[in-house]
């Protein structure tokens, strides 16, 4: 039923937004201050991480126990498990963008309550960078991985 | 702008994420990744049913912090010291990044790694290094 998978959906999110702002992560000079070692380091994103992956663990550790989620058919997880040039190329470009401005896709999105230009330049180039990716996967893919 | 290290809400929040994980995954067999959500939202193959719940979830991830701040009393938001150029620049990269790789910060970095997955614990390791390598070094060539 659409109704409640919507409720879940908005449920997970506000959590989701909730966690991220409290924990400092829409604040991008928190962020920025993490990963710049130089000076004034602030290790906050560390423990943001180190508390959200094992409570993360439990939730797949107890879906091992059932054969399907609650409100839908099947639990969906990624099929691919080879470490290919565009996971590589793409999570290396990821981590030079984020250390140019202190966003990556969650807290940019769940800083929208309080709209900027700057912001809104951010999100937009994003969303194109976004659309882009699928016409861009098959020139950086190996050749007998290419379609 | 200098920040504090702020271990307890840190923790709290971190918590919160993967609370919100684990009611996605448990509820719907989903994987909470931003990236992959917001792009499944705007692919036009996407059916209405399936476009509904990430629509519902994305409002939930923009009003989450307005509540976290109410209830905390404090501005939870601010503005990347970055400049507008610079800020296109990292979305573009952010964006196409996340887009080649199939997942950012969520769904590579907490909910792969928490499943332990190859993939996504190689992806955390190299765009951490990037964003160490570029906030230490790279950035401070475009400020003066």
């Amino acid at each position: 039923m659409n109704l409640i998978k919507m409720v879940a959906g908005l449920v997970s999110g506000l959590l989701f937004g909730a966690g991220l702002a409290l924990g400092g992560m829409t604040n991008p000079n928190k962020v920025l201050n993490f990963l710049d070692l130089t000076h004034g380091w602030d290790p906050s994103l560390a423990l943001v991480m180190a508390a959200a992956i094992p409570v993360s663990a439990v939730a797949f550790w107890l879906a091992r126990r059932r054969s399907r989620p609650l409100f839908d058919l099947e639990f969906v997880l990624p099929s691919k498990t080879k470490l290919e040039p565009p996971l590589l190329i793409g999570s290396a470009l990821f981590g030079v963008g984020w250390g140019l401005g202190g966003y990556c896709p969650g807290p940019a999105v769940a800083s929208l309550s309080h709209p900027s230009a700057p912001l809104f330049m951010f999100l937009v180039a994003m969303l194109v960078g976004l659309v882009l990716a699928p016409l861009v996967a098959p020139l950086v893919s190996r050749p007998e991985t290419r379609r | 702008m200098p920040t504090s290290f702020t271990p307890l809400s840190a923790l709290a929040g971190g918590a919160l994420i993967g609370v919100a994980v684990l009611v996605l995954f448990l509820a719907l067999g989903r994987i909470a990744g931003i990236s992959g959500m917001v792009s499944a939202t705007l692919r036009p193959a996407t059916t209405g049913g399936e476009r509904a719940w990430r629509a519902a979830f994305i409002l939930g991830l923009i009003v989450g912090p307005v509540v976290a701040a109410v209830a905390i009393g404090e501005t939870l938001i601010q503005r990347s010291p970055a400049s507008g150029p610079l800020l296109v620049m990292a979305g573009l990269a952010v964006g196409l990044g996340t887009g080649l790789a199939n997942g950012c910060t969520s769904g590579h970095g907490v909910c792969g790694v928490s499943r332990l997955s190859r993939r996504s614990i190689v992806a955390t390791g190299v765009f951490m290094f990037f964003g160490f390598l570029t906030a230490s070094v790279l950035r401070h060539l475009f400020q003066t």
